[in-house]
């Protein structure tokens, strides 16, 4: 490889605090040697071709740290190829994939299986989490340690939740002792039953039943009142009320956690499922404007960490049904950053912000040099045009399954090309 | 609202809910079945102007009134109605609603009636057929015939609706009839009042502009009409109410909580009723105060009158 030249850019890494314009260098080894405004057209050999940037950006990768992959078991939904297709068009580099496949990840044997495909198949980084029950029963522990040596970056049911408050105290301490990463989707059972949209006024008129934002603050409370005692290392998946953000700002002083959001519930509300529309089912629910107001409002304030795609892709067919039958989740990983890029052309969050809550903040809950551009790093990054105007068009999305919420939606904010290891493996 | 006005056109091609209709398509479709109330006392009950045309009754929940009634109205229309048999069917072999639509849609139906256990069922199929949908019950959304006819009922007695006041009692979480009915007397400008324990009260329903009540006898208060809801236990699935000996107390139509409505007063109820549950049975027989029966007897003039307008 080549060493090369970026110059001109406007770069951000926010775990270097690097927000002006300036240059990359990656050299040989696809590693970076240097980056910031000290890089420019004066101090690079005059004989060396560069690539002029002006007017773009370059961000690290992006880390998303909620995606679900059909592999094993839906390869017909999404494979560890295509998965990683939709990603690099999206900016994204690393992905942490939830264990709800077929079988589903909760014993050593097949983790082997899941590096061996994620590594031969897939060209950005992935991080495989291991469920924290056995099937998903919320009933037994997983071998967190054993997992864990294999090369498992995190527990969780993925889109379940442990329900028993004795087995969750009991999965803190275990996870305390051996130094685990306990994500958890906040909702509880029997006051979210047979719910399929936020319970207010939209439920009423649609006559669905609805899901009360209650049932994702009583597991939150239940949990940080439990990690009072307990302090492991503890990450709410997703929250989606003003209620969730209440509880997290009066508990952020007091204990250490960390806490996700979808980029679908900051940027859609209820309103949005309009006609029934399935791909609009997502959980947690859509919930109202002054929901969607408070999670922006919690980014800015700190009391949210990251951003997340909440990538489930669904076939054509498991959405075709009606609302109550229809699967749930949305296929976003490739519109992640151009979405979250709203935020900052509505002047909602600044752009250093942004980035930072898809970079470094995930990669520092997960304990991974990845999200930055420190030298001597692997140089992966995105080059976006952030002003490029583009629609969402279902026929477009290179994700194997084109369930996504935002079809039509206008957008401003592309990615140009990504870089993995300094090689360009996407390119608009 | 006296004069015909035959030229007139429905402003939707289906018929999903009262929601997406306007006063005017409300006043067509009521006038059109006065005239069928007078043509089903008659000795010849069928007229032939939906003669040659096919109309397929999709019924995924059980049904008596509204199956019958929609099928009789095809019938004194000289529509050929055909009923399909949910249990005999494809669907039961797995078949998804889209896929059976796409079956019905190949024999060129002209009008299709659904009622299916999900809200929204008939807005999915309505997206995949060419011909016209009505919708007999979707989930608990809306069952705009049955608000269609009891609005027909209630003009039949009391001569306009435009200023009464009604209470809508029971079960409303569960209830389409409810959600139909709301819409469609608050738009002729009925005050509505709405009475349910908290347990059956869909969240925000006051912002469909309604008053909400939890205790019975200020719900009826000087009310004009009192719609009372089956309690659909069947659509409970964990517990509700401590029993249905303590909700007949508190929310079961007696005389001493109809003494608190207006001394003329009329009772409803979309049936089929619980007796002992939510009506004292003799209230319900009771022909002075209740137009149960009548609600029937106009249903089918209402799904006369749709069948003709939806179809044309």
């Amino acid at each position: 490889m080549k060493k090369q030249y970026f110059l001109n850019a406007y770069i951000i890494d926010p775990k270097n605090s690097i927000d002006e314009i300036g240059g990359l260098i990656v050299n040989e080894n696809g590693k970076i040697e240097a980056v910031g405004k000290k890089v420019n057209k004066n101090n690079i050999p005059s004989r060396e071709k560069f690539i002029n940037l002006e007017g773009k950006h370059i961000f690290p990768g992006i880390v998303d740290m909620r995606v679900f992959v059909g592999e094993p078991g839906y390869e017909y939904k999404e494979n560890f190829r295509t998965l990683s297709n939709a990603a690099l068009a999206g900016g994204v580099t690393s992905v942490v994939t939830m264990p709800n496949t077929q079988p589903v990840i909760d014993n050593v044997s097949i983790v082997d299986f899941l590096k061996r495909r994620g590594r031969d198949k897939a060209k950005i980084n992935i991080y495989p989490t291991a469920t924290l029950t056995k099937n998903l029963e919320g009933k037994n522990m997983t071998e967190f340690g054993l997992l864990q040596n294999k090369g498992i970056i995190g527990f969780t049911d993925g889109v379940k939740t442990i329900q028993n408050s004795r087995l969750m105290s009991r999965i803190m301490r275990s996870a305390y002792d051996l130094g685990s990463l306990v994500i958890q989707h906040a909702e509880d059972y029997e006051l979210a039953e047979n719910g399929t949209v936020n319970d207010g006024i939209i439920s009423t008129k649609l006559g669905l039943q609805g899901i009360t934002d209650l049932a994702e603050k009583v597991i939150i409370e239940r949990d940080l009142t439990l990690l009072e005692d307990l302090n492991c290392r503890y990450h709410i998946a997703q929250i989606s009320s003003s209620k969730s953000v209440e509880v997290i700002k009066y508990k952020k002083n007091e204990i250490d956690f960390t806490t996700g959001v979808s980029i679908n519930n900051l940027s859609l509300n209820e309103n949005d499922i309009g006609d029934f529309r399935t791909f609009l089912k997502l959980s947690p629910p859509l919930r109202r404007e002054e929901d969607r107001l408070a999670l922006v409002q919690g980014l800015k304030d700190g009391l949210i960490d990251v951003i997340v795609s909440d990538h489930k892709p669904e076939d054509e067919e498991s959405k075709r049904l009606t609302f109550a039958q229809a699967a749930t989740g949305a296929s976003g990983i490739e519109t992640l950053l151009p979405l979250s890029l709203e935020l900052y052309h509505n002047d909602s969050v600044k752009l250093f912000k942004i980035i930072e809550l898809l970079t470094h903040s995930p990669a520092k809950i997960l304990n991974i040099d990845k999200g930055n551009m420190s030298i001597g790093n692997d140089a992966d990054f995105c080059i976006v045009d952030i002003n490029k105007p583009w629609v969402v068009k279902k026929e477009k999305m290179i994700s194997k399954s084109k369930n996504t919420c935002i079809e039509n939606k206008k957008l401003q904010g592309k990615v140009i090309s990504t870089f993995i290891k300094g090689i360009e493996l996407y390119k608009l | 609202m006296a004069s015909f006005k035959k030229a007139v056109k429905i402003s939707q091609k289906h018929l999903l809910g009262i929601q997406d209709l306007s006063i005017n398509d409300i006043n067509i479709i009521l006038n059109e079945a006065k005239d069928f109330i007078s043509l089903n006392k008659s000795k010849n009950k069928k007229i032939d102007i939906l003669r040659g045309k096919t109309q397929i009754n999709l019924f995924f929940e059980p049904s008596t009134r509204t199956q019958s009634s929609f099928e009789l109205a095809g019938k004194r229309l000289g529509a050929d109605v055909m009923s399909m048999n949910i249990t005999n069917s494809a669907i039961k072999k797995g078949e998804t609603l889209i896929d059976t639509a796409m079956t019905l849609n190949a024999m060129h139906p002209d009008i299709i009636v659904i009622r299916h256990q999900d809200s929204g069922a008939c807005n999915l199929l309505s997206q995949k057929v060419n011909c016209s949908v009505l919708n007999a019950g979707d989930g608990r959304r809306e069952h705009p015939t049955q608000a269609l006819l009891d609005a027909l009922t209630i003009i039949d007695r009391k001569k306009k609706i435009q200023g009464l006041r009604i209470a809508i009692c029971g079960d409303i979480l569960h209830s389409r009839v409810a959600r139909s009915n709301i819409y469609l007397l608050n738009m002729l400008g009925a005050e509505v009042n709405i009475v349910a324990p908290s347990n059956l009260m869909p969240k925000d329903l006051e912002k469909l502009g309604i008053n909400k009540f939890t205790d019975m006898k200020k719900g009826v208060k000087d009310c004009d009409i009192v719609m009372m809801l089956r309690l659909q236990n069947e659509r409970m699935t964990s517990s509700f109410l401590s029993s249905n000996r303590e909700y007949y107390e508190y929310y079961g139509l007696t005389p001493d909580k109809l003494s608190f409505a207006k001394e003329d007063a009329l009772i409803m109820h979309p049936g089929p009723m619980n007796r002992g549950i939510e009506i004292d049975t003799k209230l319900a027989d009771d022909i002075n105060k209740s137009v149960i029966k009548e609600q029937v007897e106009l249903g089918v003039a209402v799904r006369m009158a749709c069948l003709k307008l939806f179809c044309e």
